[in-house]
Order: structure tokens, then sequence, then C-alpha cells
């Protein structure tokens, strides 16, 4: 099973990739839109490709749960449980 | 040379492009002078179940230059307009201080003639295997013809307006018109004008190859591209994108911009014939160069050169230079030097008349005219085609861009000499 730190860094590099945004800035207290000014198609792609890369689904009614980095971390790993 | 002084002049002050030949405006105009072909056999997997296997890809592929994250959410077409405009609008030194447009005086008009045709069809691709949760939520914007327009108009600021004409291989030459509209009706003082073009891949070579339309001499891919030669069999696909910025005058002037020509009028007529064939009597061709001499009070003898639509088609050269000969007349088409550039670049389809456009404003520019190359055999078509660069006059002088589209688009634009 992934540990915490290493979703992180998978989510992290997602992140990077999609919006652009340094890998090192992506911490579990960043607010996606507000810190991380990822916008909302960004979102979109960022949530497949993590449903893609951490083999779990996460429903559009729960995206709109995952302010922080740390929410979407910790919805990953329930998610895989 | 006579002049309608009742229009406002608009001229041309910045120039970029990506092509098959240069990643930018000096490389591409010095491989069009040395008669450097841009054509290639295609390395794709894909492309070995193709009758033809050969086109004319960018020579520096756009995600070499862009940032990024910003060409991961363009398509191919909207990344090589914008590496084009971004050179045209730094050329034309805004940028610079003190050079500023007011951006409710900005416009866009950027022409493509298929649109983001890769990304929609990878993005079809990703829904039969993957299912539409897979499908990219930036599919649309980036498929969407416009994007390319819209991407360039939000990077430098455009506010007056945004166009995307589509009308085929015309498409790049309305856009020109359409820039020299907005000025002169007082819509926009600089107009961002040109065409962009991503269509290589396997669906639409497939579908030009089956019209008949493509040369597939894929084991000579640099002589492939032939106009007015008698072994011609078809044109080449080539892709890139090339952008000019126009500006009134005035406001050129004010700003004391560097002019390279006047864009001096244009004409487009329709064909109404057929939908893929040109009119073998060349007449909706004519019309458009003669409504471009019109508009732009220009007389028949003062056109020293014309940059010819001519893909290398056994039909289209032909009706093409017939259509030459009636707009100007024998005796003007005996001082006329005509080129196809297209014997080198390829046809950039919906970004050909742009690519073609700035091939003419630097022929006037420079006073020499690129070379038709691959013309081995000529057809006597009766007009006199550079087959070597050749000088133009000193003097005031004037030439003319054509570009025709499937739909029987005709569209001809005026150039003189700054």
């Amino acid at each position: 099973m992934a540990t915490k730190t290493d979703i992180l860094t998978d989510l992290a590099a997602i992140v990077d990739e999609i919006a652009g945004v340094p890998a090192d800035d992506v911490q579990l207290d960043k607010e996606f839109v507000g810190d991380l000014d990822v916008d909302s198609l960004s979102m979109v792609e960022i949530v497949v490709a993590a449903e893609e890369k951490f083999g779990v689904r996460i429903p559009d009614d729960q995206v709109k749960n995952l302010k922080t980095v740390g929410d979407a971390v910790d919805y990953i790993e329930s998610a895989q449980s | 040379m006579t002049t309608d002084t009742n229009r406002t002049r608009v001229v041309v002050t910045g120039l970029g492009t990506t092509s098959p030949i240069g990643g930018d405006v000096t490389s591409t105009w010095e491989g069009l002078m040395s008669g450097q072909s841009g054509v290639n056999v295609l390395k794709h997997d894909w492309a070995e179940q193709l009758g033809t296997q050969i086109a004319a890809e960018v020579a520096v592929d756009p995600t070499d230059v862009l940032d990024r994250v910003k060409a991961r959410r363009l398509d191919r077409s909207g990344q090589l307009a914008l590496v084009a405009a971004l050179e045209a609008w730094a050329d034309a030194g805004f940028g610079d201080e003190g050079d500023e447009a007011d951006p409710e005086r900005l416009a866009v008009a950027l022409a493509s003639g298929i649109g983001g045709v890769q990304t929609l069809l990878s993005n079809y691709d990703v829904l039969k295997e993957k299912g539409p949760r897979r499908v990219s939520p930036l599919a649309i914007p980036m498929l969407m013809p416009n994007g390319p327009a819209a991407s360039i108009g939000l990077t430098i600021g455009a506010k007056a307006a945004v166009h995307t004409p589509v009308s085929a291989c015309a498409s790049g030459n309305e856009a020109i018109s359409l820039g020299i509209d907005l000025i002169r009706l007082g819509r926009a003082d600089v107009v961002v004008v040109g065409g962009t073009e991503a269509a290589v891949h396997p669906l639409p070579m497939a579908a030009f190859g089956q019209m008949r339309a493509l040369s597939s001499r894929n084991d000579e891919p640099e002589k492939a591209s032939r106009p007015w030669d008698k072994g011609r069999d078809g044109f080449v696909l080539g892709e890139g994108a090339a952008v000019l910025v126009l500006e009134s005058e005035e406001h050129a002037s004010a700003r004391g911009a560097r002019v390279y020509a006047e864009a001096a009028g244009a004409g487009i007529t329709a064909d109404s014939h057929d939908i893929a064939q040109p009119d073998p009597s060349g007449s909706g061709a004519t019309r458009a160069m003669k409504t471009a001499l019109r508009e732009s009070g220009l007389e028949a003898a003062d056109i020293c050169h014309i940059n010819a639509h001519a893909t290398s088609t056994p039909l289209g050269d032909i009706a093409e230079a017939q259509a030459i000969r009636q707009a100007l007349g024998e005796d003007a088409a005996e001082g006329l030097v005509v080129t196809s550039t297209k014997s080198m670049t390829g046809h950039l389809l919906g970004a050909a008349g742009a690519l073609e456009s700035m091939a003419t404003v630097l022929a006037l520019h420079h006073r020499v005219v690129p070379p038709t190359v691959n013309l081995d055999d000529p057809e006597d078509v009766g007009l006199d085609i550079a087959t070597a660069r050749r000088d133009l006059p000193t003097g005031d002088i004037a030439a003319l861009n054509n570009s025709f589209g499937f739909g029987g688009h005709n569209v001809a634009i005026a150039f003189r000499s700054a």
C-alpha cells in the first residue's frame, strides 16, 4: 500500500505535468485553486490522471471537497484501502 | 500607378512563421531563396499503410519552443500559430518601450482550414480505448477552429475582435482580407492576421489520398511538389503557420514602425462550379484578381510578381495560369514574374495564403522573387515562371498572392512596395 508520502510525490508530479506548478510547491496544506492557481479544467485533468495513476475512482461530487493537496492525498489513501 | 486616396492605407509591420523550411522568418526566407525543399519521407509508423508517405512537416517542433504547460493546452495547429504570432508581434516592435496597441483597437483574424483535427482524432481514440472519463476536458478549446486565434488574442490582449475565417485552402488569404477590412472600416488600428494548419495525420492524408489529390512520389520527396511541371501528380501536404501584423498607416507612422509593404486590397469570389474541382475556365480566380486590383487602385501593368496558388495538381495549375493571363491581359503578363513557393513548402492548406503572402511581402521588400523548384519539363502556360531567384525592378511596384480553396473559394491579395 502506498504511503501518504508516496501519494504526495506522485500527485505533485501530476500537478507539475498538467498545471506547471513546480512539484516542490505541491505541499499538503496548499489549496489547489487559492495557492496553486489550478483552474477548473486543469483540476478535471488532475483528477482523471490521479484516478489512472492510483487506481481509484474520484466521483465529481467528491472533487469539490478536495480543496487542499492534503484532502486529495487523504481521499486517495482511503479509497485505495 | 494610381492611388485611391479615399481608403485608409494598411501596412504590414510585422512577420512571423514556423514552416517546413525553418522555425522563423529569416530561416524560411533564406531557405526559399536557395530553393530548399521542406518535403520529407514520414517517419511515423502510421505512414506505412498510406499510398502517400511524404509530407512537409515543420522544421522546428513547436513544443521545443513554447512553454511546456502552454503547449499542452493547445492543439498542434494552435502551437504553430502561437509561435508565428509571437515572432510577428515582436518583429512589429510591440512589446518594446513606447510601442503599444490599445487593446480595444487590436484584433486577430487567424484562419485554419481544418482546425484541431489531431486533438479531435486523438481524443476519439481515447474515448474508444478508455471511455468518456479519459477524454481531455481541454479537447473542445483545443479542437475548435477558433482556438488558435483565441489563444493569440489572449496572449497579446486583443479586445476589438477575434475572428477565424474558414474557406479551406483560401482561409489564410481570407484572414488577411478581413484584417484589411477591419482597419478600413475603422474597427481596429492593428490586426494580427494569418493562418495555421497541422493536419499531417493518417486520416486527413488518407482522405486527401482518396480524392487523388496527393503526390505519391514517395521515393523522391523533394521533387514531389512540382507546380506546372508535366510530371506533377498532386500536392504535398504541409503544416505550419504564418502571421502578418497589419496596421493603419497612421498608427504605424505615429510609432515609427518599420513598414515591409502596403496591404493594398483584396478580391474574394466564389466559383459556384464544384465542391472540389477548380472551374476550368478560371473565371472566379480571374474575377478575384481583377477585384483585388480595382480595390487597390492598381493597374494590371503595376503587377510585377504573383505568388501563385499553384499546388502541383494537374487541373489547378493550368486553370490558374489561364486566369492570371485573363486577369492581367496578355501585355501585362509579359513583364510578370510568377512563382510557386509550394514547390518547396508543400501545401499548408489554411496557412498557405498567409505563408505565401509573407513571401510576397518579402519579395517586394527585398525586391527578389524566390524560385519555383522542380520545373524540369514545364507546361506551356504562357507565363514567365521563375526557376531561379529573380530580381524585381526598383521604384513603385506591386504583387499579388493567390489562394483558392475546395468549395470554390478564390482570394487574391494585392501588396505594393512601401
